[in-house]
């Protein structure tokens, strides 16, 4: 009886359609939007992903997030690499500052200053320039994002800047995760970053390091915040604080719970709906079905097959069409750079389309169990 | 002979707000192998209540129904539910064929519901639909269909399956003169044997000819019982 349920379903190309289109919409809008949000929640911890090599983070007692900064004497640096279980510890300065354009434009910009040995802190890949120039005198490189936002007409290598008031160079560009507030980030030598970054004598962010072989980074953290008074945080912990952040200060979960929240419902009206309707349009044909003797488990079989295939087909037409959407974006859009659908968003997405499947199903089959065969002769 | 059918003591009421609307009153009645029986009466008289009934689609308040010697309502409704796919074929009035599937597949359901495969079902359908003229619009849809096509599909779906009690209601009433006669003909000619028996509702009195034998109805009572239509109608 499976063929015949199939037949019926999509023999109503209106409502088959409408059906499948349902599904799909709400799988794309609740896949669209939870990878949105998860990729936007990631950017919380780009700054740590930046760093894979750097197994602890180092930073003020109050300190939080990469991305709010409170300074640290210079002598912090010494202490961390004093405490046993610590294989290397480096600098980095993470401060605001202005720059202005050749065009003479003011630009809030982060200035990221790594350390002058091993440019720990600096990104991988460069877009434009070599990883070396960095040692020139007052180089800076710049995030690939952040250019074409600030050099949207391209050369930006080259081009002299006011930093702060001081001159600045731009010999490169890396190609940089992009950060929740995503601000123009200029990397420089940390040495070069004191004179940019004005102030007093403290200036040092973070202090990054790694444990030596076979210490767990954990108990070295554990360690170090018992010897200096800082706070250290393992790469795991401190990426986790910086989503935390996010979450706990934005209204980004709120939006997009609704957004999610209201696929799920639009999808349930729709799907539930033109199901029923299709049910109802069919019900003297089950009730026909019934009366020359089709058990109601072969019933229930056929409406389950029936939900399946709009469930099935409508899934995976949404899921396709998300993921392309997300692609797309993370190609073309420097506001989604990077963006990817996280493998566990789909599985999600099935569970809420088994559900809304489910509840149509059901609705649809108690109508169609509750009709009495000899209703079909009336 | 042991008959067909047996009805005994058989009534039906149906809950109308909070009282009870007798529409049977204790039908006692047998139906006799290859005969063809027609029920007629007035709109109201209890006829499709009394076919329902006997198809073993619908419960009685009191009574007992055996057809061809099993009581149907001392089934267990899966039980109930088999038996009727076996032994009974229905012709509805308003045909309730499946929209989307050919003339031929529809003759099918019966085979397919009892777990042949498609292809030999719809093998032997085409047979059927053969036989009742039509082998022509096998692979078409319902609604390329006239009326009286649709019901000779109708009925190969009924017949399809060899069962030994076929009910119809009113089976002729969308029909004009000729194809009403034409599908009186085409039952007696397909559906009945020695071993089988026909039940036909009808109000058609430009057929009334072709049965073997007229039940009458009214106020949910048989009132006559012969080989001709009573008196006044
Ligand atoms: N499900 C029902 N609920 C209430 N009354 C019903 C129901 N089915 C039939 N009746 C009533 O029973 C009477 C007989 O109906 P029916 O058997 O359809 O007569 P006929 O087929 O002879 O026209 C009618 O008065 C009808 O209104
Ligand atoms: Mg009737």
């Amino acid at each position: 009886m499976g063929w015949i349920a199939i037949r019926m379903l999509t023999g109503d190309r209106v409502k088959f359609i409408g059906l499948i289109f349902g599904v799909a919409f709400s799988t794309l809008l609740i896949t669209q939007q939870l990878s949105i949000f998860v990729n936007l929640l990631l950017r919380g911890a780009a700054a740590v992903h930046e760093v894979p090599t750097a197994d602890i983070w180092v930073m003020d007692r109050s300190g939080r997030t990469p991305d709010v900064t409170l300074p640290m004497p210079a002598t912090a640096l010494d202490r961390v690499r004093g405490v046993s279980g610590v294989g290397w510890a480096v600098p980095m300065i993470r401060s605001g500052a202005t720059v202005r354009t050749p065009e003479g434009d003011l630009e809030p910009v982060s200035v990221i200053g790594v350390d002058d040995a091993t440019l720990t802190g600096l990104p991988r890949t460069m877009v434009a320039g070599d990883r070396e120039r960095l040692s020139d005198p007052d180089a800076v490189f710049i995030d690939d994002v952040g250019a074409r936002k600030l050099f949207p007409a391209g050369g930006a290598v080259g081009t002299r800047l006011e930093l702060n008031d001081q001159r600045a160079v731009v010999r490169g560009i890396v190609d940089a995760n992009p950060t929740f507030t995503s601000t123009v980030i200029l990397y420089t030598r940390y040495s070069n970053a004191l004179e940019f970054v004005p102030g007093t004598r403290n200036r040092l962010s973070f202090i990054l390091a790694r444990a030596a072989p076979g210490s767990d980074p954990a108990a070295v953290a554990k360690a170090i915040e018992a010897a200096t008074g800082l706070r250290a945080r393992t790469r795991d912990q401190f990426a986790r604080d910086g989503v935390d952040y996010i979450i706990e200060n934005t209204g980004i979960p709120i939006n997009f719970g609704i957004t999610v929240a209201l696929g799920f419902v639009v999808g349930v009206a729709i799907v539930g709906l033109t199901f029923s309707l299709f049910i109802r349009d069919n019900i003297k044909q089950f009730g026909a079905l019934k009366a020359i003797g089709v058990t109601n488990m072969k019933i229930r079989g056929m409406v389950a097959t029936q939900a399946a295939m709009v469930g099935l087909i409508g899934y995976g037409l949404g899921i396709l069409l998300a993921v392309l959407f997300v692609w797309t974006g993370a190609q073309n859009s420097d506001a989604f750079k990077g963006f990817y659908t996280p493998w566990q968003i789909p599985l999600i997405t099935a569970a809420v389309v088994m559900v809304m499947i489910l509840l149509t199903g059901l609705l649809a089959l108690r109508v169609v169990l509750r009709t009495e065969p000899a209703e079909v002769f009336r | 002979m042991t008959p067909a059918i047996e009805v005994a003591g058989v009534t039906k009421a149906f809950p109308v707000g909070d009282s009870q609307v007798q529409v049977l009153h204790g039908i006692n009645v047998a139906i006799r192998s290859g005969e063809l029986t027609y029920l007629v009466g007035e709109s109201g008289s209890g006829k499709t209540t009394l076919i329902s009934i006997i198809a073993g689609i619908l419960f009685p308040t009191q009574g007992r129904v055996e057809v061809f010697g099993t009581d149907l309502y001392a089934l267990s409704d899966t039980r109930l539910v088999q038996f009727r796919l076996a032994t009974i074929g229905f012709i509805f009035q308003q045909y309730n064929l499946l929209p989307t599937l050919t003339a031929a597949e529809n003759a099918a359901v019966p085979l397919i519901a009892a777990g042949m495969s498609r292809r030999e079902a719809t093998d032997r359908a085409r047979e059927l639909l053969d036989r009742l003229n039509i082998a022509d619009q096998a692979d078409k849809l319902p609604r390329q269909l006239s009326g009286g096509q649709q019901q000779r599909v109708a009925i190969g779906r009924a017949l399809v399956h060899a069962p030994r009690l076929v009910v119809c209601d009113e089976p002729t009433a969308a029909l004009d003169a000729r194809s009403g006669r034409r599908v009186m003909d085409l039952l007696r000619a397909v559906a009945l044997a020695e071993d089988r028996a026909v039940i036909i509702v009808t109000h058609d009195n430009r057929v009334f000819d072709l049965a073997d034998r007229i039940l009458a109805m009214e106020d949910g009572r048989i009132t006559h019982d012969g080989t001709t239509m009573p008196q006044g109608h």
